[in-house]
């Protein structure tokens, strides 16, 4: 049985918008599970607490099954603190970013989020030994990585990321806020402004990366609709979309409907360009090549490996 | 960068030379070097099979090196050549790389050194000779003879005040 | 306090032994190391003479084997592993945990290093390295503060090595697939950052553009100092302004600090420059060497010759200090 997540908001939006989105999914969204919580910044977390049990309450009647996503980037005592708090006090299962989280909940059921460094099976098969039920692959991952690890860790469930802006990398430094004139320990909360990130530009133009406070996303928006067929065939079983600013829910049911069979992947694509339209896809890692790229799928079958 | 003073009478000579002559004298001194590092091309891999070019920007000359034939061509930079990668910088420069006795990435932050076509080709020749341990005195001795002393004595000196005045 | 070389080359190897290297790390010629650039790294025989060669000077080997591990391909981390433990490696730099697991099992005398690339930014990420592996040092991350790395001394189970002198990652290493978007290429899965065969100068004008992929990365104008095609060191347009949305084409000197990073429990100091020449190796060597042997206070002009070595001819201290962030 395929599955759809949803995956954390990695935007800052602000407390009511948060909400108002997670009450959108918990009534429309056609997603069996959904991850919850701040991942990026720790800064960010007084956000969503206020609204966090009203959220949580609304997906549970809504049938959702529930996580919740450590941080990715820890350094801070403070940091350290969060993690070890949501690992020792949450009633759900949690999501680990990183390895202190990883080392913290050894023994615990738990999810492995998409910010972890699984590129193989010996890996996969480790994370599994110590507790993890399901791991998110990274976005980088080639379908013929993807198939590998899904042969050699059959006791692991595994995720793909299949629509969202990809998060390619995380830095101590906030370059967001710096693009203002801040830094991140005077911020003001600046990365808010962008809810659906900061484009950045090249000097000649070309939108080439989105930047998200710390972390760095692509400009392109990951889909892979073509693929999925593949992907279930090497024993994927669960599809996440990375929620962007846009109406997810719709998105959600565009990927419920072609996995039912009931919507031909090329119709599927068209679909998501209007839900989406400022957004331009990619889906190059997934054919091994640069990440931004965009393989056809005539020309995928060409490639198929 | 200016030509260093020891240089440059001999490099004001070089392009009344005929290219015959230049390239003649090239190929002895390249044919020497081989010979004192056999294996001195075996990093670039597959890249054996193109061609290099050498610019020094204070000649009007340039310097062709195919390293799977072992060949050395010398042109006049107004006539028409092909390379796959090739590097400009002043001659001392180029020489002081030869031994890897000064930093390409610190003279290409600087602007003192200038890379064309196939980085990755470069790249792995920069390696290669990077690792050969030339020394361009001791090497040019070994032409052996009654001169071979007195050209290794000659060499020494020009290199160390060539140094000296680009560092 | 251990002074930690690259070599990328067998000559660059003899360079910073001869230099004063406490130890030299180094890798094989192919995809298990994070230097897989073209021309670089050495072939088994090669590691076995520069392993004989420092042992006889009293200096230590360290071979990092710190790429992710191809999903069917794992034998060849795998055998390099077994290479260099047998050629004598005094430690392995690693930063995959399926290989870490591997070389754990099958060679529980070898000593265990953590890669930067492994990203273990606190105590409770190490502390696990430590216990799920039985990790003897781990290199931290260029995203902290000297603050943060004395509190991390006081709270682990192992030796600390950080980076003080050469290239500088802006973001968390091991985490960035950055050069992947753009080339397909990444650190993680081919050992290379802004790869060399999709980078090209172009002059347009006076200028000279420096392009990566199908993206400008940057645009010199003439006489200004240059940096490589980075991505997190271009010049981008981000909203209305223009800069560096990153980072500045800088490397990392935190050789000012190290008294503080003595003090925080740091054992080893790791210089950054495996792709680096010889000249510069040897340059760098003996000169932090110098550096460690002289009082604080006539440490200065050593530290002002190595700037002219920098990347964009500038240095900075990066996150060691709190308001680069």
């Amino acid at each position: 049985m395929t599955e759809l997540t949803l995956g954390p908001v990695y935007y800052l939006w602000d407390g009511p918008k948060w909400r108002d989105f997670y009450f959108q999914i918990a009534d429309e969204a056609p997603v069996d599970r959904v991850i919850l919580g701040e991942t990026v910044c720790s800064k960010r977390q007084h956000f969503i607490e206020p609204h966090l049990a009203e959220v949580v309450e609304r997906l549970e009647r809504a049938g959702k099954s529930l996580a919740f996503s450590s941080l990715a980037l820890v350094t801070l005592e403070r940091e350290s603190r969060i993690v070890k708090e949501l690992i020792e006090t949450s009633d759900y299962p949690i999501e680990v970013n990183d390895l202190s989280a990883i080392g913290l909940i050894k023994g615990r059921r738990h999810l492995v989020g998409p910010l972890v460094n699984v590129y193989n099976g010996p890996t996969a098969r480790l994370l599994a030994q110590r507790g993890a039920d399901r791991i998110c692959l990274p976005p980088e991952l080639p379908f013929s990585s993807i198939a590998r690890i899904a042969a050699d860790a059959p006791d692991v469930a595994l995720e793909v990321m299949v629509f969202g802006r990809m998060p390619l990398a995380i830095s101590a430094r906030c370059a967001h806020a710096r693009s203002k004139g801040r830094i991140k320990d005077n911020c003001q909360f600046v990365c808010g402004e962008e809810p659906d990130g900061l484009s950045i530009r090249t000097l000649d133009r070309q939108s080439f990366l989105v930047l998200n406070g710390v972390q760095t996303m692509s400009h392109t928006c990951q889909l892979l609709l073509s693929e999925l067929k593949d992907l279930q065939e090497a024993g994927v079983n669960a599809f996440r979309l990375s929620p962007q600013d846009c109406d997810m829910a719709r998105i959600a049911a565009i990927f419920q409907e072609t996995l039912s069979g009931s919507m031909e992947p090329q119709e599927a694509i068209e679909l998501i360009g209007h839900t989406y339209p400022k957004a331009k896809f990619s889906n190059g890692f997934h054919h091994g090549r640069e990440g931004a790229g965009w393989v056809s799928r005539a020309k995928s079958n060409a490639h198929a490996p | 960068m200016q030509i260093t003073s020891i240089l440059a009478l001999p490099l004001k000579a070089v392009p009344l030379m005929p290219l015959v002559s230049i390239e003649l004298v090239a190929s002895r001194l390249f044919k020497l070097l081989l010979s004192a590092h056999g294996d001195m091309f075996e990093r670039l891999g597959t890249y054996k099979s193109n061609r290099f070019s050498f610019a020094p920007t204070d000649l009007p000359l340039i310097f062709l090196i195919e390293p799977h034939l072992l060949r050395l061509k010398v042109v006049r930079q107004s006539e028409a050549f092909t390379a796959d990668a090739g590097v400009e910088a002043p001659l001392v420069m180029l020489l002081a790389l030869l031994e890897g006795r000064c930093d390409a990435d610190a003279l290409f932050f600087s602007r003192d050194l200038k890379v064309i076509g196939d980085m990755e080709a470069m790249l792995a020749m920069r390696n290669a000779l990077d690792d050969c341990d030339i020394d361009l005195p001791r090497d040019l001795a070994r032409i052996g003879g009654p001169a071979a002393p007195i050209v290794h004595r000659l060499a020494v000196e020009i290199r160390s005040r060539s140094l000296r005045e680009i560092q | 306090m251990e002074l930690i070389c690259p070599a990328g080359t067998p000559a660059a190897f003899r360079e910073a032994v001869d230099a004063g290297a406490d130890a030299v790390y180094c890798g094989f010629r192919d995809e298990t190391n994070a230097r897989n650039f073209p021309g670089l790294n050495f072939s088994r025989d090669e590691l076995h003479d520069a392993i004989v060669y420092a042992r006889k000077k009293g200096c230590m080997t360290f071979v990092a084997l710190n790429t992710f591990m191809r999903a069917g391909d794992e034998e060849i981390w795998y055998s390099a592993a077994a290479d260099a433990v047998r050629l004598g490696a005094d430690a392995l730099i690693l930063a995959d945990f399926g290989l870490m697991a591997h070389v754990r099992e099958q060679y529980p005398e070898q000593r265990l290093h953590v890669s930067v690339q492994a990203s273990a930014s606190n105590p409770e990420a190490i502390n696990f390295l430590v216990e799920a592996f039985d990790a003897k040092r781990v290199v931290l991350p260029r995203t902290l503060t000297i603050g943060d790395i004395a509190r991390i001394g006081r709270k682990v189970k192992c030796e600390i090595e950080v980076f003080v002198f050469g290239g500088l990652c802006v973001m968390a290493e091991g985490r960035c697939s950055l050069s992947s978007y753009a080339t397909g290429k990444s650190p993680n899965m081919n050992g290379v950052c802004s790869p060399a065969s999709h980078v090209r100068y172009r002059q347009d004008g006076s200028d000279m553009v420096s392009e990566l992929g199908t993206y400008t990365i940057n645009r010199f104008s003439h006489g200004e100092a240059a940096g490589y095609p980075t991505l997190c060191k271009g010049r981008f347009d981000i909203g209305d302004a223009r800069g560096y949305a990153f980072e500045d084409p800088v490397s990392l000197d935190v050789m000012g600090e190290i008294e503080a990073l003595k003090d925080a429990g740091v054992s080893a100091l790791k210089i950054e420059g495996r792709q680096r020449g010889k000249a510069y190796v040897a340059e760098v060597v003996s000169t932090l060497r110098q550096v460690l042997a002289t009082a604080p206070s006539g440490r200065g002009p050593l530290l002002a010759r190595l700037r002219a070595l920098s990347e964009g001819q500038k240095t900075t201290v990066g996150a060691y200090e709190k308001r680069w962030r």
